[in-house]
């Protein structure tokens, strides 16, 4: 499989995320400086973790207008697999690859924690290893994680099942707030559902001996879905 | 880089030196006249600027430089002791772990945000300045009592200042301590912990530099803040000193992160001969290091230097603590390679001079010479104090009306210590770091007696631990610091690693009073005879004195980092237990309430004597714990510290949700002596505990000593919330 992780400066999760990656296919990603331009054809784009630019101006703004941003848009217009994590997601809904805000936590404190995750509608690009339902123990650790999209854009999105995350409860039973984000939302997929973008970071939670692999599945299925 | 030239305004002049001025720099008059004959003339402004913050207590550790020589250094795996930016130590596999402790105290009470977050700053520099990749962060705080007006602002802003920086240049933090005391309330501690790994044959140190190479700076530019930081850390607090603030230097997350990679980049090369960062007295002693280690000298010439501000003069320059700055000496004929790799990391640099023989360190800037000091005195001739010590009486021994349980036994007694600010969850504290970013951590906050983070491709870990308890040190400085090292070793080895080396952060008030250096000097003997008798030398430190507001000093603070191995981080024993294991006692049962958490919440008493450490047993017991968790015997441990046995047994149970039924005699002393050299472990195997060992009972149920365990969670999770949020 290749894949490519895209390093800006401040990113600072490339290496939990190649290393989830390189566990799950067994092929370490290619971790490409945001200078170069050249993505060659991946089977799978991802926006790591981290604090670009140092998140200076809003997270991620100044980094989806780097250079390497454009052939990024097109390739994943054009149906290549993105997944964006964290500071990630975070540069996707400033590139307007997926629609809403992130705004500081509710809280307005830096939050590392466990949560638990609900999927909500299954996307056969990354969601092959799960089932609709389905719950993920995975750390968030972020300060503006806070979603928010207008009413008629909340509708679209659980109307055209975009809505990939929610946070929930251990059991799945019940929602809940970690951030303020809207419904709980957690994670949300582009109309074709081949873009997902999400807070929590699933690559942290995918190594038996560090005691949480909940999410190796997750990976596992995302990677049969899209080597070539 | 071009820089645009510099202009002095026509009008400036350097202030007259007199001894007076050479006083309100920090200098003694025998100080200044030994400048005089230093330099067979009076110095100008920017030389006794040079001259005061080299000779400071906070540069030049002149109390406490002839007794820190008493501190073990060496072992075979130590690869470099004290004298660096920080220790090394040989991991194995072709590594090296390289750590070091640093306190930013007195920043962070002024600013707590900015001062807490460039201690971080700082920490990280010293460990990745020597080729490491820093993978952990750790920090010891210390803040007055809870009713304090201040407390509340300085937790929330120096947790904000810690989280802020290390989250965003990428480094978890995976463990510390915070305590809470009255005698912190006007001068907080905030103690903060690199610990980077390296290959042994990539190491960089600040020695090395000889004639002919160019002198490189590069990251953040030069600014007036700062000015005079260190000299500020050499003296006491007065009310109203929060007027310093110009002095508290200001935070960049991001450039750091650029200037680690960058740093990290270079050192794959060739190209480096030694480097330093720039931390306290800023270029003046990153550039007397380099020039005194290399026995040469250095001609900079000032108007190179990236600047933020107009019309700086050298002495600003010289005395700034601008934050991440780095001096590099680099081979001749190599700076094109360097820069390539500064501006692929869009940082700033400079080539401001080059090294010669003649040992001066000469500045020229604006077209004259404004400094021309010999090397050798500047650091040879450093003022030292052999300062007058008084010795501490015995402590009394613990008035027994003070063992008694209060109404309610046990249970309630419990259920007021996990709840006391000491014992209570920091959880409100540590959600705010991010301990996993890296994707090694085993154990972060919280989760065992030490942190444990795997090296990158392995099974192997490092495991860390933060330790001091003040109130045993103040009561029995000698035995306090013994009791510090002895539980850093403790808490390394109830997860199951081997405790290799400590760095420590000795916090003190003011040394020029004989009670004060008293305690020092007992407390570095305890430390040194602890760190000797358990194979633990120390590989670096950091001293901070004059800790006092208004005359009133801290109480003694020790901090000992340690740093120990795991071989396979599968095994490693954390404080979850499992249904129906057995709960037993090892190392002997307790009594001793002297100084106990016990004596203080239940009965108001912080007296008697400490518990003594009995080094032949610790090493003893922790050596068969160790070999017992390796052998799969032990599938929770927890040291007895704080509170004693039942507060570690319900710190264990909440780690699980789980309860224990437990047995044992009502008495204050068996389940809440603080007797040292104890372990509480689970086992499923009793038979093979190969110590003698009191069963203490069984894991199961939903309580501990008749509280519910989910009742001891929320007493023990909700204290500092409700505190932060007011209530």
């Amino acid at each position: 499989m290749k894949s490519v992780v895209v390093v800006f400066p401040g990113s600072n999760r490339e290496k939990d995320m190649a290393d989830a990656i390189e566990r799950a296919s067994g092929h370490r990603p290619r971790l490409l400086w945001h200078k170069e331009t050249d993505l060659g054809k991946p089977d799978l784009m991802v926006l790591p973790g981290g604090f670009s630019y140092g998140d200076y101006l809003r997270c991620g703004a100044i980094a989806a207008h780097s250079p390497v941003m454009k052939e990024v848009i097109r390739l994943a217009q054009a149906g290549t697999p993105l997944l964006a994590v964290c500071n990630g997601f975070q540069m996707l809904v400033e590139t307007r690859l997926v629609p809403g805000a992130l705004l500081r936590n509710a809280s307005l404190k830096f939050i590392c924690k466990s949560v638990n995750l609900r999927l909500e509608a299954e996307s056969p690009t990354f969601t092959g290893g799960m089932k609709k339902g389905d719950i993920i123990d995975v750390p968030v650790a972020h300060g503006e994680g806070n979603y928010v999209v207008s009413d008629d854009t909340l509708k679209a999105l659980n109307d055209n099942g975009q809505v990939a995350f929610r946070y929930c409860n251990a059991d799945g039973s019940a929602d809940m707030d970690i951030n303020g984000s809207v419904d709980c939302i957690a994670g949300v997929y582009n109309e074709t559902k081949t873009i997902l973008g999400m807070m929590p970071h699933p690559e942290d939670a995918t190594d038996a001996t560090l005691g949480n692999d909940s999410a190796r599945k997750f990976f596992e299925g995302m990677v049969k879905a899209v080597a070539r | 880089m071009a820089h645009a030239a510099h202009k002095l305004p026509e009008t400036f002049r350097e202030p007259a030196v007199s001894v007076e001025l050479a006083a309100e720099f920090g200098l003694k008059a025998d100080e200044y006249a030994n400048i005089l004959k230093i330099l067979g003339r009076e110095p100008t402004y920017t030389e006794l600027g040079i001259f005061s913050v080299m000779w400071s207590e906070h540069c030049s550790y002149k109390s406490s430089r002839a007794h820190l020589s008493k501190l073990p250094t060496k072992a075979p795996w130590v690869i470099q002791g004290p004298g660096e930016g920080a220790g090394v130590i040989d991991i194995g596999d072709g590594q090296a772990a390289i750590f070091k402790m640093e306190s930013h105290n007195h920043p962070s009470y002024i600013e707590p945000y900015q001062g807490a977050a460039t201690g971080v700053g700082g920490i990280l520099r010293d460990v990745f300045t020597m080729g490491a990749r820093p993978v952990a962060n750790l920090n010891a705080l210390r803040f007055g009592d809870p009713s304090h007006p201040k407390t509340r602002q300085l937790v929330a802003g120096v947790v904000k200042g810690i989280g802020d920086y290390g989250n965003s240049v990428g480094v978890p933090t995976v463990g510390g301590e915070t305590n809470f005391h009255a005698a912190y309330n006007g001068n907080i501690l905030v103690n903060a912990m690199t610990v980077g790994v390296a290959d042994t044959d990539k190491i960089f140190y600040s020695r090395g530099a000889s004639v002919g190479q160019p002198v490189v700076y590069v990251g953040s530019k030069t600014g007036r803040d700062g000015i005079h930081g260190a000299t500020m850390s050499s003296a006491e607090f007065t009310e109203g000193d929060e007027d310093q603030r110009p002095t508290v230097q200001v935070g960049d997350p991001f450039t750091e992160k650029l200037l680690l990679e960058a740093c990290l980049e270079l050192m794959k090369t060739d190209c480096i001969v030694s480097l330093q960062d720039m931390g306290a007295a800023g270029l003046t002693s990153s550039s007397v290091e380099i020039a005194a280690k290399g026995e040469i000298g250095l001609v900079m010439d000032l108007d190179k230097v990236p600047m933020r501000e107009s019309a700086m003069v050298p002495y600003e320059i010289m005395l700034s603590e601008s934050q991440e700055r780095m001096l590099v000496i680099l081979k001749p004929g190599r700076e094109e390679e360097a820069n390539r790799i500064f501006e692929k990391w869009d940082l700033d640099y400079a080539t401001i001079g080059h090294t010669v023989e003649r040992r001066y360190l000469t500045l020229n800037m604006y077209g004259r010479t404004w400094c021309d000091i010999p090397v050798p005195p500047l650091v040879d001739e450093a003022p030292k104090y052999l300062r007058p010590t008084a010795k501490q009486a015995k402590p009394a021994a613990l008035d027994s009306q003070h063992t008694a349980l209060p109404a309610g036994g046990l249970g309630a007694a419990l259920k007021k210590l996990i709840a006391c600010p000491d014992v209570a969850s920091k959880k409100w504290i540590y959600e705010q770091y991010d301990p996993l970013v890296r994707g090694e951590t085993k154990a972060g906050p919280g989760a065992a007696d030490a942190a444990i983070v795997r090296l990158d491709g392995k099974q192997k870990a490092l495991v860390m631990s933060s330790d001091c308890t003040p109130r045993y040190v103040q009561a029995n400085p000698w035995m306090g610091a013994m009791q510090a090292v002895a539980e850093s070793w403790r808490n390394i080895t109830a997860v199951g690693g081997k405790p290799l080396a400590i760095t420590n952060n000795l916090n003190f008030g003011n040394p020029e009073k004989p009670e004060i250096m008293g305690q020092f000097v007992d407390a570095i003997e305890g430390m040194a005879q602890a760190c000797k008798a358990l194979d633990y030398p120390v590989v670096s430190g950091n001293v901070s004195l004059y800790n006092e507001t208004n005359g009133k000093a801290i109480l003694p603070t020790p901090v000992i980092g340690g740093v120990g191995l795991i071989d396979d981080a599968r095994k490693a024993a954390l404080l979850a237990f499992k249904p129906g294991q057995t709960l037993m006692l090892v190392g002997g049962e307790c009594k001793h309430l002297g100084q106990s958490l016990f004596a203080r919440e239940i009965h108001g008493a912080e007296t008697g004597d400490v518990p003594p450490v009995d080094l032949a047993h610790e090493r003893k017991t922790g050596d068969a714990i160790r070999q017992m968790i390796d052998a799969g015997t032990i599938k929770a441990c927890h040291d007895v510290s704080d509170g004693g046995v039942l507060v570690a047994v319900a710190e264990m149970a909440m780690a699980a949700n789980l309860g224990a039924d437990l047995q044992g005699p009502e008495d204050a002393g068996f389940w809440f002596g603080e007797d040292q050299g104890r372990y509480v472990i689970a086992t499923d195997n009793p038979e093979a505990v190969i110590l003698p060992a009191v069963t203490l009972g069984l894991t199961g149920g939903d309580s501990v000593m008749g509280v519910k365990v989910s009742d001891l969670r929320d007493l023990n999770q909700s204290w500092l919330p409700n505190y932060m949020a007011g209530k």
